[in-house]
């Protein structure tokens, strides 16, 4: 019988005390444990950040690779093995800067994985610079001046480039979090779960007070959970493009609510072939079996060498 | 020669920008040129008094082969074929069987396009007579078929690449579209329904070259191919493949003249010392460097295991030429071909205690898993880590880790059988040792022949192995020779430059190429000549 404990290692995590790493990296050790997945059937792929070290902690096949080039590698690995369960994990910067165009691409194929961006708006490994997901004119206490160019929009932005689950939580929600990132990895397609996630350490503005709405008149929370105002993104007829044009136009018109009121959940969803469908579609034996265990060693060229003579 | 048009004989000097002066200066004397008789040259027009010269009337000869269809009044939409009837031409002079040139013209017209066919023999057959009944039976150069013995086949470096791919069992290929390696991807991608090869068009090479990394790691074999500039963008991952010992993958790089976009259809040797230096910090590779297009098929094939066996990325160093020439070689049984996937540990293997991925072994090579086997879970990382793949700064295993991935390539020399190290070719002892790499094997090998028949004895060194570099044998060939000329296409020298790094031995002369264009024969021997002849340390050779 498996336990949560099995996903756990004993590596010693040197994340700042209070960092939200620590409820992104819960969260995805008791998504994998409720699934109920074996850990050597699971792959864990990071870039380079504090959100780097995350295969570290947790007991399954793990790929710390380089920063910004998460997706290719977990991409490379899960199509040679489609029976692996691929997560990807990586920070802002990481996903949307130093490694945007393999973002945009990602989407854009649909392969069976998740990718979770810890989204705090800096550099926390390298001191506090601004993060592409900063929004413009905001300064954090290591910048010496306003950031003065626009933040990127992940969640719109994913959703332009194809992905086909687009998701938001908070990384102090841990409960949330791990039901998004349940229902990330039981989406059969490219899904995006974007994090929003403190940095105690060099983000002094989004911080668990602000997100908490302390500075508010109200007192009440900013973030809200988008099924609470009826809000649904799953496309339900993919044959329908009028209906995947409206709910996409929706999605990325509640992704721009920030300020006050900032929406969390499943911003948009729709079920469509994956990269691995449509790979069988021009190769059919990609079906039979995942590559890795096919006997592809006594291959016979004969024929090739006969079509040139 | 065949000159379709005046530029091709007088060439464009009178343009701002020429990028040639003519190639009737090129033509051997004794040769000829096939010409449209409407440019109405006199001889002393050409300026070849050495040469034989054979004006005909293009168009009035395709006219003729359309009015025996009945097309002649299309003549504007078939005129291109002018170039067919030149074709026609020269088979006649030469004496050519004309029912192989039919049937090598019907070879590139099948299916819808038969028809087309069939107008194109008739065009070659009225530039055929044309000729024979024109002209007396003057010329002295000959070409018929040769008796055939053993079944043969015309195969270009990136078919054979290819071929060597499927055979070694890769399952994965990744490329972004470059001149001239994208032929390889295609040329899979054409066949991937038979052989299961998936076959992935990247956003960049960055990610061309880190998924197939990551399908190494994850079990299977895995490949990409590119061109230098792709290249240049995978310096960070093949450092990453290096650093964290992956099975893999193999990259064939077709060089071409750089730098930047340099000459992008044209051919250089100039990455060589790029292929051998590329990523920060020290890591394993090996670079293998085929010499002619089934150097390409078999160097390829070795690549697949032994990056399997000493888990390393490998560069196969082939360029531009390789990749595009045809080459008539008989069909080779690949039946004897042995795969070698180095150690793999199963579940039953570990069952007894924690399992180490990157555990000190006597050899240096760590038994790997493949991601997915119960009790094999290992953690890799780019920083630098201990046995279990953890992150670690330890001193004293930064040095073992170092020592033990480093260990590797010295391992690798001892496996490597020397004959695939290096080629010899010629007598042992000679007046002059021809040094080279790569694709100017061919040239170099015909040159030696044109050499002796001037009391210029030669024998021939070919380096295979670039890395882990044959030390011993080269320096053995070399301390043996009397005098070096090193040959190669590149400006400074690259191959001489690792030979001095590695053995200490100079070379004497240098003959080197560097416009983009294939050294010739003709060019191995005037530069060879001129070393050795004139005393002249560096020739650079410039046919066009």
């Amino acid at each position: 019988m498996l336990e949560l404990k099995d996903f756990r290692t004993k590596v010693h995590n040197d994340w700042c005390p209070g960092c939200g790493d620590f409820g992104i990296l819960n969260a995805v050790q008791m998504a994998l444990f409720e699934l109920k997945l074996e850990p050597h059937n699971v792959a864990i792929f990071s870039g380079i950040g504090c959100s780097g070290k995350t295969p570290h902690f947790v007991n399954t096949y793990g790929f710390h690779t380089l920063h910004g080039r998460v997706l290719p590698i977990a991409t490379g690995a899960k199509l040679a093995n489609r029976d692996l369960t691929v997560v990807a994990v990586g920070g802002d910067g990481d996903g949307y800067g130093i490694g945007a165009g393999h973002f945009v691409h990602a989407g854009r194929r649909n392969l069976d994985f998740t990718y979770v961006v810890h989204d705090n708006q800096v550099y926390g490994l390298t001191k506090g610079q601004s993060s592409p997901t900063l929004p413009k004119g905001e300064r954090t206490k290591s910048m010496p001046a306003p950031a003065i160019v626009e933040g990127i929009n992940p969640i719109a932005t994913a959703i332009s480039c194809g992905y086909t689950f687009v998701a938001r939580s908070y990384s102090l929600d841990v409960r949330h979090l791990k039901e998004i990132l349940k229902a990330a990895v039981l989406h059969k397609g490219s899904a995006l779960v974007d994090v929003l996630q403190t940095c105690p350490t060099y983000n002094d503005i989004n911080t668990k007070e602000w997100y908490a709405g302390a500075d508010l008149p109200t007192k009440s929370p900013r973030l809200y959970k988008l099924e609470e105002k009826g809000y649904d993104g799953v496309v339900k007829n993919p044959a329908d493009s009028n209906e995947i044009t409206q709910k996409k136009v929706q999605a990325i018109a509640n992704s721009f609510e920030w300020g006050d009121r900032i929406p969390i959940g499943v911003f948009y969803k729709i079920d469509e072939p994956t990269f691995e469908d449509m790979i069988a579609t021009r190769m059919p034996g990609y079906k039979t079996a995942a590559l890795v265990r096919q006997d592809l060693f006594n291959r016979n060229v004969d024929m090739l060498f006969q079509a040139l003579s | 020669m065949i000159a379709l048009d005046k530029e091709t004989l007088f060439g464009d000097t009178h343009k701002e920008f020429p990028t040639h002066s003519g190639h009737r200066n090129e033509v051997s004397p004794g040769g000829g040129i096939i010409y449209d008789a409407a440019l109405k040259l006199k001889p002393e027009d050409v300026g070849r008094p050495d040469v034989n010269l054979y004006p005909v009337p293009y168009l009035d000869v395709l006219i003729s082969a359309l009015k025996e269809t009945g097309h002649e009044h299309e003549l504007s939409k078939y005129q291109v074929m002018n170039n067919t009837v030149a074709f026609g031409a020269s088979a006649a002079l030469i004496d050519f069987n004309f029912d192989l040139v039919a049937a090598a013209i019907k070879e590139g017209f099948t299916g819808r396009k038969a028809a087309l066919g069939e107008l194109n023999v008739k065009a070659a057959r009225h530039g055929y007579d044309y000729v024979k009944k024109t002209f007396q039976d003057d010329f002295t150069y000959k070409l018929h078929s040769l008796p055939t013995t053993q079944k043969r086949m015309m195969i270009r470096g990136v078919q054979a690449v290819g071929i060597a791919k499927f055979r070694a069992g890769c399952a994965f290929q990744t490329y972004y579209p470059i001149t001239p390696a994208t032929d390889e991807s295609e040329y899979l991608e054409n066949h991937q329904k038979d052989y299961n090869i998936v076959v992935v068009q990247t956003e960049d090479e960055i990610s061309a070259v880190l998924m197939a990394t990551g399908a190494a790691h994850a079990g299977v074999r895995a490949a990409t191919s590119t061109s230098g500039p792709g290249f240049s963008l995978m310096a960070e991952g093949l450092g990453w493949a290096g650093h964290t010992e992956a099975p893999g993958p193999v990259i064939i790089l077709y060089q071409r003249a750089g730098p930047s976009t340099g000459l992008p259809t044209r051919t250089e040797q100039g990455d060589m010392q790029f292929v051998l230096h590329a990523g920060h910090g020290e890591f394993p590779r090996m670079a293998i460097a085929p010499g002619d297009v089934m150097e390409c098929f078999y160097d390829t094939f070795d690549a697949f295991n032994y990056a399997e066996r000493f888990q390393m990325p490998i560069i196969v160093v082939a360029d531009k030429f390789l990749a595009s020439s045809y080459k008539t070689v008989e069909i080779p049984d690949t039946s004897n071909l042995k795969i070698d996937r180095g150690q793999i540990v199963s579940a039953t293997d570990l069952e007894n205690g924690p399992y180490k991925r990157y555990a000190f072994t006597p050899l240096a090579v760590s038994p790997r898993t493949i991601p997915g086997t119960k009790g094999g879970i290992f953690h890799t990382t780019g920083d630098e880590h201990d046995e279990f793949g953890s992150i670690t700064e330890n001193s004293e295993n930064r040095i073992k880790m170092m020592q033990k991935r480093m260990h590797k390539l010295e391992l690798a020399a001892e496996v490597i059988p020397d004959s695939k190290k290096v080629n010899f070719f010629g007598p042992t002892t000679a007046d002059v040792t021809l040094v080279g790499w790569g694709s100017t094997k061919g040239a170099i090998l015909d040159a030696m022949q044109d050499l002796e028949g001037d009391a210029i004895r030669c024998n021939f060194l070919q380096v295979r192995y670039l890395n882990p570099f044959p030390t011993k044998l080269v320096s053995k060939y070399l301390s043996a020779s009397n005098r070096k000329v090193l040959v190669e296409c590149n400006y400074t020298g690259q191959l001489g430059a690792l030979i001095r790094e590695h053995t200490g031995i100079a070379m004497d002369r240098k003959v080197l190429k560097f416009n983009g264009r294939p050294l010739s024969q003709n060019e191995v021997y005037e530069g060879v000549k001129d070393a050795i002849k004139n005393g002249t340390m560096e020739v650079v050779m410039a046919h066009a």
